[in-house]
């Protein structure tokens, strides 16, 4: 592209935009937004046709009911997992073990709570909460040193503890369903803050947090950085070591939250079946939230309207009668239509008008998936 | 001086069995027969009757349908690609076959059913991946869904297999010397890995696969036909997927949605096991089997022992992958 | 559109009087032009190819070189000219198209697949075949035919990873070989060889040659394409400049004409850091002993002062990058060592050399500085803001008053910092990048191609800037392409070629004539040195 062959000013050039004090690239995220939002909007539309009454919401016992706040309640665990995988997913990775971890961690705190001779006291779910997410942690920088440091592709790297932790959680539940009477801890799932069920609250205040540090410090860039161009990152100076390991830990924290909340709400921990496909439901949130699996600029508003859709599918199923099994056509639908969305090449066979390519893509590589 | 000059023949038979060295690329494949030798080794020294080769035997019997969905993953991820969709494939496959044989339909009606539905549904993969850039992982994510999708609308319940001559082939079996007997789908599983070899390291096709694996753009520049090879290893493993989908329900005799959930890494441990890089471009079918034959070496490990528990399965897969993973890591580091 | 020489004629002037009767040209390309967007890579162009002929196709970097290759190999389509093969006008749609006219090329990395054997690799897709599948042995005899006939003594069954570059680079060859190619294009064939590998090279070229072969030789290497070739193109500026026959051009005329200049024009360039004091320069800032890196570059000495440009002159592949890269560490030296002021270190990686205050501006922008997705004001801050990790981010007041004064000091436009990086123009790219580093306070700042690219009115801004920043006390390291831009600026001149240093002198008065001479001077030591042929 060719400037303009006027001599510069040397002052006297317009001033610029002062840098608005909200978060910056608003318009070209509200752009990319608003696929996902119509999806969610078409099907709240068909809910509400198929059951009129599902926009109700009544208050009892101070509590805020009614479909909507299940829907609230319910998105928790997968907006948690899904948090994690788009910061990971950003750096040109992806996290298959949040299903394990998750699995994981209920397996820790509700062993700890069972055996634990005041079974259903506060300080016994503290304590066990706590272990549970110091457990991931490490997991998380079992994964991030794989991925950072011995440099092995992020697919396999988490393939490994994919497979291993479920049989990780199987030991520590010593292959017992392990249920649990802790109040405190069922809290987590079923209780509420103000009107507000906790398990909500606790994922926003996740996201929030999650949104305050990726935007107020300088991490969200740096992220998106290394994702985007890994080369010029480095020759810059980012530290990419730092920052992969530090988004798999975070994305194990995540899971490790999320598969509390599952166990809290069943009460129990089933180490073979907590957590099952959950990264699977995880990065389909990521995607139809606009992250691009290929790495880079990441949207974490984005990923909770993806959690919420994919919650909001398999209410929607069975809210209109189709049989709860059909959940997974529908997710190869929204799958296979992101993508087509998301493909250069589909979206220029759609357009009419043909423009003369300026000069031929070079050859396409093909990898496993997030390399 | 000279000694009497002879004509000089090549070296005898003899020598060059002594210095045989096998080329660079069976290292990873001999490393995992070793493996798989030792642990045999130990576990006769171990266990009462482990060392019987009936032993081996009921190994590739009770693992003839993951040998094959082995086979047909090993196509894929040798041209650094995967397949997501096996398990989910096996499982349509036995449903299709348990409703096919319950509508009336004759066994080998049924049988071609379940092969058309599982090379379409590869092809359609393989034509997303290719033609619309789609990312392997997604894709056949989505046919994964897709696959199990179908299951839960052909039947929610399971469906039995009573067809006679179904079950008739399931517990058909060839008798070897010494009173040996290896089933009729351990054969096929291995026909199958012959086929396999065969393909990949005598045709153009095979070569292509491999080429493909390391370095696309350079295999296209060399006038190769990517395309239609990059798609073929998708409607091959669809196609593995849906034999191993058969063999699967002549083991189980009966068509499950819940079947073979996961059985894709399974698959996909065995590969990476048996030595193939999952960047593509090296790697073996053979290697594949021995893998197959490790995961299913460390169940009878623990279904003879008796004490150990179920999922130490799972975390001595997971180790054994990493421990290979690493490995692959350091040779190829070491390469570069 | 990019700087005219006024005596430069529109239309091609291939001098048939130069050219002696080589037969009827295999392949005649003929006013060939092709536009990209704005951009025109090539205007009426022509080239003939001879059988039996080395033809060498020289120009600098973004002369058309490869643009024209990419015409005759079916990558890219003709806007007008045409193509005659044979007699015949020929068009190609695609690769094979060519390919199956008899043209073959060898691309500068190795095209082939290393995971296949060396057979396989030469005869893939073309291989003999038994019962529906290869007859491996067939193959590997054919294709250990092949490499005896090209005098190689390569094992067709070995696995072609297994060899070294310059080997495969000869498989490459011999596959394009046996498709019974009419014409072989070369493309930079020797950046990654050695001496004899290239003599090897050159034996293969020479058999082909006196089998009637046309051969296309693209190259920067300067006595290379005097030892082999016959005859010579050059371009610039995606025009032809002249067909010439190597016999009848000395390296000077050569070099002359690639860069575009005549003798008495190039003696009137201004010289703006003539004005200043060069006799003292401050004191040692850094300083490098015997660095060197296999393939890159040769064993290299070099001191940097304060308040001093020193420029890299050469031509391409000179190792001018390979230096530079080397300085910054972001690649790693085989030998040799780095000082900074007192300190002594191997230098590991970029963050070692930016915490030292040495910053690196790369000449591939779009591989390795922009980050297209993120805003400027993101891509300015982001050598700052890694320094400071992520932790610390810089406060917003700081961030809009650092990235507005650099926007009005480079003159960046648009001036609006939240505008998208991959929506500028390169000029505008290259300013931010250069702010990027500038925000960092570096002591020792190096600049590879900061001005490539980019119009006349960027350009010198970037000058003008640079020369400011010498003045305030800035160590810089400066390379171009552009001699006179290189010799405008520097104080002290590090003259390479070949991938290495040659000569190094103070810039008082050298002109750019000056320097060819010693670039081309080279050549007449090495060649009296050590004769050929």
């Amino acid at each position: 592209m060719t400037d303009t062959l006027t001599r510069p000013t040397p002052s006297g050039s317009p001033g610029p935009s002062q840098a608005p004090q909200r978060r910056l690239r608003a318009s070209s995220s509200t752009k990319a937004l608003l696929w996902p939002v119509l999806a969610l909007v078409v099907l709240l539309v068909v809910n509400v046709v198929a059951t009129p009454s599902f926009f109700d919401l009544r208050i009892q016992d101070g509590h805020l009911f009614g479909p909507l706040v299940d829907i609230a309640r319910n998105s928790a665990p997968v907006m948690l997992v899904a948090l994690g995988m788009t910061l990971v997913i950003a750096t040109r990775g992806i996290d298959l073990s949040v299903g394990a971890i998750a699995a994981i961690a209920g397996a820790v705190a509700c062993v700890h709570m069972a055996g634990s001779s005041a079974e259903g006291a506060f300080a016994t779910a503290a304590v066990g909460c706590f272990t549970a997410l110091a457990v991931c942690l490490v997991l998380g920088l079992w994964n991030g040193f794989l991925v950072s440091v011995v440099g092995i592709q992020p697919i396999i790297a988490t393939l490994v503890l994919m497979v291993a932790g479920r049989g990780l959680a199987q030991l520590v539940t010593d292959g017992q369903i392990t249920t649990v009477n802790n109040d405190s801890f069922s809290n987590l799932a079923s209780g509420f803050v103000l009107a507000v069920p906790l398990a909500t609250v606790v994922a926003v205040a996740v996201v929030a947090l999650t949104a305050l540090v990726t935007r107020r410090t300088a991490l969200g860039m740096l992220v998106e950085s290394v994702g985007i161009n890994p080369e010029a990152s480095r020759l810059a100076g980012v530290r990419s070591r730092t920052i992969i390991w530090t988004v798999y830990v975070f994305s194990g924290l995540c899971a490790g939250l999320a598969g509390l909340i599952i166990a809290a709400n069943t009460r129990s921990v089933n180490a073979n079946s907590l957590g099952l496909f959950i990264e699977l439901d995880a990065i389909l949130a990521v995607v139809i939230g606009g992250t691009s699996l290929a790495g880079g600029r990441f949207s974490i508003l984005g990923t909770v309207i993806g959690a919420v859709f994919i919650t909001t599918l398999a209410r929607t199923i069975t809210n209109v009668g189709i049989p709860s099994e059909a959940n997974y056509l529908f997710k190869a639908l929204v799958v296979v239509a992101v993508c087509l969305l998301q493909s250069p090449r589909a979206r220029a066979a759609l357009r009419v008008r043909r423009v003369r390519p300026a000069a031929p893509s070079s050859a396409p590589t093909a990898k496993a998936g997030p390399a | 001086m000279s000694t009497a000059t002879l004509p000089t023949a090549g070296p005898s038979t003899w020598d060059r069995v002594r210095t045989y060295t096998p080329s660079a690329k069976y290292y990873p494949v001999l490393a995992t027969t070793a493996l798989f030798i030792g642990m045999f080794g130990i576990g006769s020294l171990r266990f009462e009757g482990f060392g019987d080769p009936q032993v081996f035997l009921s190994l590739l019997l009770d693992n003839s349908f993951l040998i094959v969905l082995a086979v047909g993953m090993t196509f894929v991820i040798l041209t650094g690609g995967i397949d997501l969709s096996v398990g989910s494939v096996v499982a349509l496959s036995t449903m299709i076959a348990a409703k096919t044989l319950e509508m009336g339909w004759s066994p080998y009606l049924s049988i071609v059913a379940v092969l058309a539905a599982g090379t379409l549904l590869g092809l359609l993969m393989g034509l997303l991946i290719h033609y619309f850039d789609i990312q392997p992982f997604i894709a056949t994510l989505a046919g994964m869904f897709l696959a199990r999708g179908l299951c839960y609308i052909i039947s929610i319940e399971a469906i039995p297999i009573r067809d006679q001559t179904f079950s008739d082939w399931a517990f058909r079996t060839v008798t070897l010397p010494g009173g040996y007997y290896i089933g009729y789908t351990s054969v096929i599983a291995l026909l199958s890995v012959a086929v396999a070899v065969w393909v990949l390291a005598r045709t153009r096709f095979g070569r292509t696969v491999y080429a493909i694996g390391g370095s696309e753009s350079s295999a296209l520049l060399m006038g190769l036909k990517v395309a239609s090879t990059k798609v073929g290893v998708y409607v091959i493993s669809g196609f593995c997927a849906a034999l191993g989908g058969l063999l699967f329900a002549l083991y189980t005799l009966s068509g499950y949605s819940l079947n073979a959930v996961g059985m894709e890494l399974d698959a996909i441990a065995a590969v990476v096991i048996g030595g193939t890089l999952l960047t593509g471009g090296r790697g073996l079918v053979i290697g594949s089997l021995v893998g197959v034959l490790v995961l299913g070496i460390i169940q009878t490990f623990i279904s003879f022992d008796g004490t150990l528990s179920s999922w130490w399965t799972r975390i001595v897969i997971g180790v054994l992958v990493l421990v290979f993973v690493v490995i692959q890591r350091v040779a190829t580091r070491r390469q570069a | 559109m990019t700087t005219m020489d006024t005596d430069q004629a529109a239309a091609p002037r291939p001098a048939p009087d130069a050219t002696p009767d080589a037969g009827v040209p295999v392949v005649e390309m003929q006013d060939i032009s092709i536009t990209f967007g704005a951009v025109r890579a090539l205007d009426q162009v022509s080239l003939r190819l001879f059988p039996g002929e080395v033809h060498a196709l020289m120009g600098e970097n973004g002369a058309g070189k490869s643009t024209m290759i990419k015409a005759l190999t079916g990558v890219y389509t003709i806007d007008s000219g045409r193509i005659v093969v044979g007699g015949e006008q020929v068009e190609f749609g695609t690769p094979a198209a060519s390919q199956a006219a008899g043209i073959s090329t060898v691309y500068q990395e190795v095209n082939l697949v290393t995971n296949l054997t060396v057979a396989e690799n030469m005869m893939l897709g073309r291989e003999p075949r038994r019962l529906g599948g290869i007859n491996t042995r067939a193959m590997n005899r054919k294709a250990g035919e092949t490499l005896q006939r090209l005098g190689l003594d390569i094992d067709p069954a070995s696995l072609l990873g297994d060899h070294p570059i310059a080997i495969q680079q000869l498989v490459a060859i011999a596959r394009a070989v046996d498709v019974e190619a009419r014409v072989l294009i070369l493309d930079e064939p020797t950046s990654s060889l050695d001496a004899d590998e290239v003599a090897k090279l050159f034996e293969v070229m020479r058999t082909l040659r006196d089998d009637g072969v046309a051969i296309v030789f693209v190259s920067h290497f300067l006595d290379q394409i005097y030892e082999i070739s016959d005859r010579m193109t050059i371009l610039r500026n995606g025009r032809l400049v002249e067909e010439r026959m190597v016999s009848e051009t000395s390296q000077l005329e050569l070099v002359k004409l690639m860069i575009g200049r005549e003798l008495e024009a190039l003696e009137q360039i201004d010289r703006e850091v003539a004005a200043t004091d060069s006799a003292d320069t401050g004191a040692p800032v850094m300083k490098v002993l015997g660095l060197s890196r296999k393939g890159s570059l040769e064993a290299t000495d070099l001191e940097l002062h304060e308040g001093e440009v020193v420029g890299l002159a050469g031509l391409l592949g000179s190792g001018r990058t390979e230096l530079a890269r080397l300085l910054f560490g972001a690649d790693t030296a085989d030998t040799g060592e780095v000082q900074f002021r007192s300190e002594r270190r191997r230098l590991r990686s970029p963050r070692h050399a930016i915490d030292r205050k040495v910053a690196f501006s790369s000449e591939d922008r779009k591989a390795e500085g922009v980050i297209g997705d993120l805003t400027v004001a993101d891509n300015m801050l982001l050598a700052l803001q890694a320094s400071r990790g992520w932790l610390r981010p810089i406060p917003q007041s700081t961030r809009t008053s650092l990235v507005q004064e650099y926007i009005e000091k480079l003159d960046i436009r648009p001036a609006d910092p939240q505008a998208l990086m991959r929506n500028l123009s390169g000029g505008n790219q290259q300013k931010v990048l250069l702010a990027r580093w500038l925000i960092t306070r570096p002591e020792v700042l190096i600049l590879d191609e900061p001005t490539r690219g980019i119009d006349i009115g960027a350009k010198a801004q970037i000058q003008a800037t640079v020369a400011e920043l010498a003045r305030q006390g800035l160590s810089v390291v400066f390379i171009s392409a552009e001699l006179e831009e290189v010799l405008r600026l520097s104080d002290r001149l590090v003259v390479m070629r070949d991938r290495r240093k040659i000569a190094e002198r103070r810039n008082d008065g050298v002109s750019v004539s000056d320097v060819l001479e010693i670039i081309a001077g080279e050549a007449r030591q090495d060649q009296e040195a050590h004769p050929r042929d």
